[in-house]
């Protein structure tokens, strides 16, 4: 559905390596192409281990390539990607800050006065729905609540492209669902490219508009790519009940599984010989 | 178990402490007094001491020396503290550099270093916060390399993907980071800026409240040391619940106060 509209990120050849003590080199993804259009939202999945989070770091400009190339909207990327607000799996929330100023803080280092952000932030809170906890701090919050501080917090400074690494991992299966729509809802206001990686194919399937599958680790490659021709605006809890998404998901899962036993027994090897 | 219990029984601790050691200085069992006099006064005359003191006044020129030597001391160490750990976080290589040499001074036990100050700076006030910024540098100064170099990278990730400038995640992240790590010492320090001030007392000056249990002692009225004790040891305690309180205001952001370190 985006086929004529600008590619937002594009990865080309992209090789990313570690150096593991000494000389030895650990190649994680090796000759990747992937390329996000604008208003396009995709998912990366694939068995752990298998470097999405590295492909992610990559486009995020955190992490540099050993080869290849990132462009973000047609010029190639040196040093971070401004264009792009990254949700971290793990908790990036300041400790330190409420909720309020957790949000507040980006357009506060942008050079907006303080009292604008804060008021920006409030509106911000009140659309991730969390309009009474302004004034907690991130420890008295559940983890489903702080993603949605992490939301606003990276929602707020308006990226054009949103990074998402296992977002909800962490949280329970109900929250996810709960969280997948109300990303789903912010997102479907604008439209910003997404970049969404996780290691559950069917929350990928029930948000993206492509799903790409990566191979076991190491040098993990791109081996597949499927369009979702779901339509939206959708409902994640009727989605999963739809009768093309199962078609989908069988088929694309059929080519995941294979990569999923590699990486286990590849992981299982790894183990004995160390 | 309620507050008032809890109460109720450490009282009771003091109580009987109290009454042991009155009654075995004072009462003859089996034709023996078990605490003689000349070695461990009583609590009655301790009391008295206490008493004569704050009711003459004399105690309170003492206290004031002895607070506002601690007081300076845990400023100035801290200060200094935050500055290099800070400094030495941030520029490995001047950590490493220095290393062997901070590890040979930290070894050092301070109240040696003592005479010197008392030689270079005086009788006075200086050579006691001298001696107690000695001691809480080391405690703040390690808290604080700490905290700065254990940064977590998701946060600093976050800081600069939402667009902050090396100076503005040393604002966000870096400080506050740090400055969590200093505060949860702050029992420590404080109390070995109070511990600095008085053995630099004790060693050598005019007044405070070591001078005070240093004068007792050098004319054998052990009630005279065992009064200076107590009251220092209120001392310390008030300062202490001070502390916890500065704490609970600083670290609301924290899950629970946390324990002392160091």
């Amino acid at each position: 559905m985006n086929e004529e509209a600008p590619t937002a990120v594009a990865l080309e050849n992209a090789t990313v390596a570690f150096r593991l003590g000494g000389a030895r080199l650990y190649t994680a993804v090796e000759k990747a192409n992937l390329s996000v259009g604008a208003g396009e939202f995709v998912a990366i999945v694939g068995p752990t281990g298998c470097g999405k989070s590295t492909l992610l770091n990559v486009a995020a400009g955190l992490l540099k390539l050993a080869a290849g190339s990132v462009r973000v909207f047609d010029a190639p990327l040196d040093g971070l990607n401004r264009e792009a607000g990254y949700l971290f799996q793990l908790d990036a929330l300041f400790p330190w800050k409420t909720a309020l100023d957790n949000v507040a803080i980006g357009p506060q280092i942008a050079g907006t006065p303080r009292a604008e952000a804060l008021s920006l932030a409030k509106d911000w809170l009140a659309a991730v729905g969390l309009t009474h906890f302004e004034r907690r701090y991130p420890y008295m919050l559940s983890g489903g609540q702080r993603k949605r501080v992490g939301l606003a917090q990276v929602l707020i400074r308006n990226p054009k492209i949103l990074l998402m690494d296992e977002p909800f991992g962490p949280l329970d299966a109900q929250t996810r669902q709960v969280m997948g729509n109300l990303l789903l809802d912010l997102w479907n206001k604008d439209r910003k490219a997404v970049l969404f990686v996780t290691h559950d194919l069917e929350e990928a399937i029930a948000l993206a508009d492509r799903v790409v599958i990566m191979s076991a680790g190491p040098s993990a490659r791109i081996i597949g790519d499927w369009r979702v021709c779901l339509p939206r605006p959708r409902d994640i809890f009727d989605t999963r009940l739809d009768k093309d998404f199962h078609a989908l998901h069988r088929e694309i899962w059929s080519v995941l599984k294979v990569e999923v036993m590699k990486g286990y027994t590849h992981s299982s090897r790894a183990a004995e010989a160390g | 178990m309620s507050r008032m219990a809890l109460l109720a029984l450490q009282l009771l601790v003091a109580v009987v402490v109290l009454v042991l050691w009155q009654f075995f200085a004072t009462v003859p069992v089996f034709g023996k007094v078990w605490l003689p006099p000349f070695f461990f006064s009583n609590p009655v005359d301790v009391g008295g001491q206490i008493v004569a003191w704050f009711a003459s006044g004399v105690i309170w020129k003492h206290l004031a020396i002895t607070l506002w030597e601690s007081i300076l001391a845990f400023v100035i160490g801290s200060a200094a503290g935050v500055m290099v750990g800070f400094w030495f976080a941030r520029k490995p290589l001047v950590a490493a550099v220095f290393d062997p040499y901070v590890k040979m001074i930290n070894a050092l036990p301070r109240v040696v270093l003592a005479p010197i100050f008392t030689l270079w700076l005086g009788l006075g006030i200086w050579s006691k916060v001298a001696l107690g910024v000695t001691l809480v540098f080391f405690i703040v100064f390690f808290n604080v390399y700490q905290g700065v170099r254990e940064v977590s990278q998701t946060l600093l990730a976050n800081g600069r993907m939402l667009g902050m400038s090396e100076r503005q995640l040393m604002l966000h992240v870096y400080w506050p980071s740090a400055l969590s790590w200093m505060f949860s010492s702050l029992h420590t320090s404080v109390g070995f800026a109070v511990v600095g001030a008085v053995v630099g007392e004790y060693l050598g000056s005019a007044a405070g409240l070591g001078y005070l249990i240093q004068q007792a002692e050098g004319v054998f009225d052990v009630a005279g040391v065992f009064a200076g004790m107590v009251v220092l040891s209120a001392f310390v305690i008030l300062i202490d619940m001070g502390v916890s309180l500065v704490e609970r205001r600083l670290l609301v952001w924290r899950p629970t106060a946390p324990e002392a370190r160091g």
